[in-house]
């Protein structure tokens, strides 16, 4: 039983005609043919699905889209700026922290979210707040040097 | 052609799950075969199979169908377009592996143009040349000279198109940056204005000269991710996140376990759902529909009942497997005489190993998108044998090979998981009932137990050694995970090596390194433990055995950068381990340290140190050797499927533990560059000394020896 949804999508406003009960993820990947966001595992417990809800990280393919309704949501199509990459963005090329990519939109959503309320975070605190995303192609090390230097607090990209 | 012949280093025999039809699809009877019982694992000699790859390469006919020739005239690899973009064509896949970028750089280095002037166009069977498949380490031996060789004849053969046009000597003409310059650079042309958008016809000459290492300028740099941006900013389209004009969503009802046998379904509610397909094929059950919440709604109305036999768990499986593989095929060759070796040793030592099934567990699981038009059916899919599931396609719908077309886009990982076209052949069963596209991803508990799995194994080690470090007789035996690596570079006088085929209860198939992991964990926990027996240092044990210059580089180097001479740190235990795999050498020391509470394992810092030859791209290569390092703790520490009669019972992430961010140790990597050496490939090796080096830490801090993968299967070590 469908039902009309006002969505606010990385500054536009959109409605969708869907159950309420659907997952943001398939919302924006089949009806809002916004793929950056990915599925990896349908249980919140890889970070592949993130999108950013107000500023803040939640995990779109166990998240009702009726939820979000209204609320401002940032997907990694959002990240870039009148074809200006992100700083975050920038960085994950500058360090080369991603193989296969599949993990890497999920870990700059989620890195945007740690840098919104911590703009110089600690090793520590980089680690912690990503440990909930999983890179199976193991650039961990240097994902966290990607955010390292998006925050500042890292210069040199150590090869 | 043995493996000497060919003068290779490789294993007689290993398990690449070359997928037997998985489905046998029949419209006008219903016929099904299915090839998902668990044991049947196909098991291709790999010499055979090298043999194959090279003589294709070499340009005679391979056996099998007349469309795999490799081909030998230029403009199958090269081709120049009239606005002067420089396209190379190659059946090789990308996974995450950064092939495109090298690949780039080698036909960018011959043909003197800027990285941006290449496309390099992959895995496409209609497009690219024929390919045995992405594996074996092979695209940096052997396809980057491919491409460069071809490149290179393009090089000459326009250099002689523009002399031609300048009334002037070849040797006079020069390309300089994408252009083609004169003696005194009066006169240019571009790429464009010379090659005219035709086709290379001419044949790669076999003497055709490519560029020496020492002459490199563009291979040798660490050149970025070709299309990096593509990735950081969603607008890569995986398989996953294809569309096509009217394209419907699969799902697929699966049966309750391995060989499990359809007893009786109620599909009648599901076909009630407008929109809806459902197809029917012996105990083939699928779905399409307009949406994904509509394919599961269906999905979820149909009533299954299926009878499964009682199958072997995780209790009974290294029992199985040794019990199944009395009377099988072995294979190895004996050296010396270990019997008389033991009796010259002063000590012996006998040991079992046993390694469990892990998964790949990539992060896309597998995704089809399959269309039929005009009697062509085109699948786009996230597999490592585009051409290997064209045929497997091909033979399920009983149509000609060159009615199928096989693309792959870079494709979200697979390491070594993604060989077979089982999501291929469902999706296309799908479209072709529903005559619309469907694209079918599967779902990740699909992807655990509907997949493949690393191959579990029972290693027993039988030695002998002399007081002074000498291994005197070594006899080895491996049941099931495979022979990769079961050789070893160790100068051992006396040798009975053997790798035993047996029955798996899981379907089984390639996983990074293959056997290497399981080989260079036994074998090098082994050295370790006769270490311990004669009292020597684990470094100069090895060196002790060690006369291969490569191997002796990497262990020292290793050991070196860890510090291996220092005073050892408090509360800290270290592990070495050292190994060779495809060509390449590998030597990983770690510590670890235990907390005295609980008994977690926690992994402070790990030293790799690889050497594959010439460094073609060290960015990349360094990604590549510590990536290989994290995979490796997962499998090292706490990796394990968990089964029961036909049923994998982790197979999610909730409950099947992956390595993490929190996880990392501090990873330090040492890169050898061996200009004078020939590239080797670079994505297993690095991964197969992490799992000894940690298990020899463990029992350095402990004195707890752990015999079995994975080390701490709950986190914490027990001390037995």
């Amino acid at each position: 039983m469908a039902k009309v949804t006002d969505l606010n999508v990385n500054g536009k406003k959109l409605r969708v005609d869907v159950d309420p009960q659907t997952p943001l993820l398939y919302v924006l990947r089949d009806h809002l043919n916004l793929t950056g966001t990915k599925y990896g595992c349908g249980e919140s417990k890889c970070g592949a699905c993130s999108v950013l809800v107000e500023g803040v990280v939640m995990r779109s393919c166990v998240t009702p889209v009726q939820r979000v309704s209204g609320k401002q949501i940032t997907t990694i199509e959002g990240m870039e700026k009148d074809g200006k990459l992100h700083p975050l963005q920038e960085a994950f090329l500058k360090a080369d922290a991603l193989q296969c990519g599949y993990c890497t939109s999920g870990m700059i959503i989620t890195a945007a979210s740690l840098l919104n309320k911590n703009p110089k975070p600690s090793r520590e605190e980089i680690v912690k707040h990503m440990d909930a995303n999983i890179c199976r192609c193991g650039t961990y090390p240097r994902i966290v040097n990607a955010i390292e230097i998006a925050a500042g607090t890292r210069k040199e990209v150590a090869e | 052609m043995s493996d000497d012949d060919l003068g290779l280093d490789l294993e007689v025999e290993r398990y690449e799950l070359f997928a037997g039809p998985a489905y046998n699809f029949n419209f006008n009877r219903r016929q099904f075969l299915k090839a998902f019982s668990g044991g049947i694992a196909l098991i291709v000699p790999m010499s055979n199979l090298v043999a194959r790859t090279l003589q294709q390469e070499q340009g005679e006919s391979g056996g099998g169908r007349g469309n795999q020739r490799i081909p030998n005239d230029i403009g199958a690899w090269i081709h120049i377009d009239e606005s002067g973009t420089v396209s190379a064509f190659t059946g090789k896949v990308e996974l995450g592996q950064n092939i495109r970028t090298s690949l780039t750089q080698a036909v960018a280095e011959e043909l003197h143009v800027p990285l941006s002037v290449v496309r390099v166009v992959m895995a496409d069977t209609d497009l690219t040349p024929f390919d045995m498949g992405t594996f074996g380490s092979l695209t940096t031996p052997r396809m980057a000279p491919q491409l460069r060789k071809a490149a290179a004849a393009a090089r000459e053969t326009l250099i002689a198109l523009a002399a031609e046009q300048w009334k002037v000597e070849p040797g006079t003409v020069r390309i300089e940056n994408a252009r083609f310059v004169n003696h005194d650079a009066s006169k240019s042309l571009t790429l464009a204005e010379v090659a005219k958008g035709q086709k290379l016809v001419k044949t790669i000459p076999p003497d055709v000269a490519i560029t020496p290492v020492n002459n490199w300028t563009v291979a040798g740099t660490s050149a970025p991710k070709v299309n990096g941006r593509d990735f950081v900013t969603g607008k890569h389209q995986y398989t996953s996140d294809m569309k096509r004009e009217g394209m419907l969503y699969g799902r697929i009802v699966r049966p309750s376990a391995l060989d499990a046998k359809l007893v009786s379904s109620d599909t009648k509610a599901a076909q009630a759902i407008p929109g809806v397909i459902v197809v029917r094929d012996g105990d083939f059950i699928g779905i399409a529909a307009p949406d994904q919440q509509t394919a599961m709604r269906a999905e979820k109305a149909i009533a299954v009942h299926w009878q499964a036999p009682g199958q072997p768990g995780n209790d009974q499986l290294f029992d199985y497997l040794k019990k199944n593989a009395a009377g099988n095929r072995v294979s190895g060759r004996p050296v010396g005489s270990v019997e008389d070796g033991m009796k010259a040793a002063d000590q012996q030592l006998s040991q079992k190993y046993t390694i469990a099934y892990i998964a790949h567990a990539p992060l896309e699981p597998r995704a089809a998108v399959a269309e039929w038009t005009d009697g062509k059916l085109t699948v786009w899919t996230g597999t490592q044998r585009p051409f290997g599931v064209r045929s497997e396609l091909a033979e399920a719908f009983h149509i000609p090979e060159e009615k199928v077309r096989v693309i792959v886009p870079d494709t979200g990982s697979g390491y070594g998981g993604k060989h077979t076209g089982e999501c291929a052949i469902e999706a296309a069963r799908l479209a072709r009932a529903s005559g619309k596209p469907v694209k079918l991803v599967w779902t990740r508990e699909e992807e655990f137990q509907w997949a493949y799995f690393r191959p579990a194994g029972v290693i027993e080690v039988t030695t002998g050694v002399k007081n002074d470090g000498t291994v005197i007789a070594w006899e080895f035996h491996n049941y099931n995970s495979g022979a990769s690596a079961i050789q070893t570079k160790y100068d051992f006088p006396n040798q009975n090596i053997q790798f035993h085929n047996t029955k798996s209860p899981l379907r089984q198939g390639s996983y990074r390194g293959l056997a290497a992991t399981a080989n260079h964990f036994a074998r090098e926990v082994h050295m370790d433990e006769l270490a311990e027996l004669v009292k020597m240092d684990s470094v100069a044990f090895r060196l002790k055995n060690i006369k291969d210059e490569r191997l002796k580089a990497v262990l020292e180097a290793a050991a070196g950068k860890f510090g291996w001479d220092r005073k050892k740190t408090e509360g800290r235990g270290r592990g070495i381990a050292c190994g060779f795999e495809k060509g390449s050498y590998i030597a990983t020391a770690a510590e670890v340290s235990i907390d005295a509470k609980t008994g977690r394992v926690k992994l402070e810092r790990v030293v790799a140190s690889f050497e594959c030859g010439a460094i073609v791209n060290k960015m990349h290569l360094h990604n590549q050797v510590e990536g290989a390092v994290v995979q490796a703790i997962g499998g090292a520490l706490f990796e394990n499927i968990q089964f029961s009669n036909g049923q994998v019972l982790n197979g999610k992430f909730s409950r099947y533990r992956l390595p993490r961010f929190s996880d990392m140790p501090v990873i330090e990597i040492v890169l050898l560059d061996r200009k004078d050496l020939s590239s080797a490939g670079a994505g297993e090796t690095p991964i197969v000394g992490l799992a000894p080096a940690v298990g020899n830490a463990i029992f350095d801090l402990t004195g707890t020896r752990i015999r079995s993968l994975p080390l701490a299967p709950d986190g914490v070590v027990s001390h037995g």
